[in-house]
């Protein structure tokens, strides 16, 4: 097989497999910048918190109404966005970090969406909740994924300035105005909407991968917010296709290769990236000007 | 009592502010006139910050109140102490310089030539021309303070605030930035900065206040820093008394 045949042919071939390709198309245009900014706001954790957040939310669904996307997704995101409020409520009233209150509640949520599946219903329906198939997207989902990638990019063009701001320096946007409370919401919910859309593709687990991983090998690359982002989304596109192809090809599980394909990236931008890569600062010889 | 102040002025009326029922800043009264220049002086844990965060809006006042008639928030330029800056976040010092530029473009509004210009002019009086393709993780501190700086100028705004500006800042830039202010203060524009250097407030500043949670002394520098009111200042326990009765002093 020529290595053309390799890459083009599955996705002519099957249209389940374009279905896939556009799913993480979607996927990786909306939570790539988000996954940028989450690492930026020292937040990287906490998409993972948010990701198994969904899970009592999605169960609910899933127990109400079956294997329906609107229920699991509408109870996801509920479940996640509370988690999210309630540790982001505990942060201000209280001393208490945001990161430790977050593992407070998506513990519990956890443990409650667990609980609620196992008794429930079957080990199969856990493994779909957690590890998604993405093989098996339907119209619905497509469409979901695409909207909701569609208005966070829109959405985040809208609050870029005050959330760059808020991030870098809160207390200048307070002196200026405000705006910072809204701004760090907004943000909450495009992350939990996009976690939602990714959930059905890849599951819970695997959701957060997408979004983290290209995002944390950015920065051996990009210096600025933009070419951050611009990075971080490229090397989500191309795990996703990748991912894909070796699922197709080698017969992995899809979720779990997509994700294993960002985490090669991550380990390659670590090693050979050139600001502050492992052997950009040890092997090359670095030439200092005389002033 | 201060009546309210004209123009840029500060007017302080009896005003507490307290953290869990304790006193940071006791009873302050008086006015921070307009155009003044006003160093606050005292020793740690005098509530010069509270002060200023209390001036700021950024701290309720558990007493009394802060007159001031020029009403919107972004008319106080804030420098704050060893600034809350992340220093690791990616953006180049042109970017940070330019959102001294808010209160005309807002969050959404690009800048135009004349305010490209203007980022260009500040970042050269702070004496960092060519600086502005650097990112903030590339700077020094001094360097990172002189960006800051630049950013309070474009803020053109009456009032300024400025929490210890200079420390851990060498003598050089110290001296630049000390020019900046006295530029401040020639137009007309009401500085108040919170410093530890007595010599320095003594060369530069006209007015100060000596603060001890309550005020000690406040005029003209001269006449404030004697020995005898700097001796009163030191008496200040920094511990926070359980014991004291609740104050009942009236407003």
């Amino acid at each position: 097989m020529t290595a053309g045949a390799w890459l083009v042919e599955p996705f002519a071939t099957y249209g389940f497999m374009r279905r896939a390709l556009v799913a993480t198309l979607s996927l990786s245009l909306g939570s790539a910048p988000l996954g940028t900014l989450l690492v930026l706001r020292r937040m990287s954790l906490v998409g993972d918190a948010m990701g198994h957040a969904l899970l009592p939310g999605a169960a609910v669904g899933f127990l109400i109404a079956g294997f329906s996307l609107a229920a699991m997704s509408l109870g996801g995101f509920v479940a996640a966005l509370s988690v999210a409020l309630a540790a982001g409520f505990v942060t201000r009233v209280t001393s208490q970090r945001e990161d430790a209150s977050f593992a407070a509640f998506y513990l519990i949520a956890l443990a409650l969406g667990v609980l609620l599946v196992s008794t429930h219903g079957s080990s199969v329906d856990l493994m779909h909740l957690l590890f998604g198939s993405i093989l098996a997207v339907d119209d619905a989902a497509l469409i979901l994924m695409a909207s909701v990638a569609g208005i966070s990019l829109l959405l985040l063009a809208v609050i870029y300035r005050p959330l760059l701001v808020e991030c870098l320096d809160p207390g200048f946007l307070r002196n200026v105005g405000g705006w910072g409370h809204i701004v760090h919401g907004l943000f909450l919910v495009l992350t939990v909407a996009n976690l939602v859309a990714g959930f059905q593709a890849l599951g819970t687990l695997m959701a957060v991968g997408l979004m983290m991983l290209p995002a944390l090998a950015a920065r051996f690359w990009a210096t600025e917010v933009w070419n951050l982002a611009l990075v971080a989304a490229s090397i989500s596109v191309v795990s996703g296709a990748v991912g894909l192809l070796l699922s197709f090809h080698v017969q992995w599980p899809s979720g779990p290769s997509i994700v294993l394909v960002a985490g090669g990236f991550y380990l390659l931008s670590l090693a050979f990236g050139p600001r502050d890569g492992l052997v950009s600062q040890r092997l090359y010889f670095h030439p200092h000007r005389k002033a | 009592m201060s009546a309210r102040p004209s123009s840029a002025g500060i007017g302080l009326r009896n005003l507490t502010v307290a953290y869990r029922g304790y006193p940071a800043v006791h009873h302050l009264s008086g006015e921070f006139a307009s155009g003044s220049l006003t160093a606050v002086v005292g020793p740690n844990g005098a509530g010069k910050t509270s002060l200023l965060a209390a001036i700021m809006g950024q701290v309720r006042p558990s007493g009394g109140e802060v007159l001031t008639s020029i009403g919107a928030q972004g008319r106080i330029a804030w420098l704050p102490q060893q600034a809350e800056i992340d220093r690791s976040f990616p953006i180049r010092v042109f970017d940070l310089v330019a959102l001294g530029h808010w209160a005309r473009v807002g969050a959404f509004r690009g800048i135009n030539a004349t305010q490209r210009d203007a980022v260009y002019r500040a970042l050269e009086a702070v004496g960092l021309a060519g600086f502005e393709r650097r990112t903030i993780a590339e700077l020094s501190a001094g360097q990172f303070q002189r960006v800051l700086f630049a950013r309070v100028l474009l803020q053109d705004a009456p009032v300024i605030l400025l929490d210890e500006p200079f420390n851990a800042i060498d003598a050089r830039t110290t001296a630049d930035l000390l020019a900046v202010v006295a530029r401040w203060h020639a137009e007309a524009r009401t500085v108040i900065a919170v410093l530890h250097d007595l010599e320095q407030v003594r060369l530069h500043f006209d007015q100060t206040l000596l603060l001890a949670r309550r005020c000690v002394a406040w005029g003209p520098t001269s006449e404030v820093l004697h020995a005898e009111n700097l001796f009163l200042a030191r008496q200040m326990a920094e511990a926070w008394d359980e014991d004291a009765p609740l104050c009942r002093e009236a407003a």
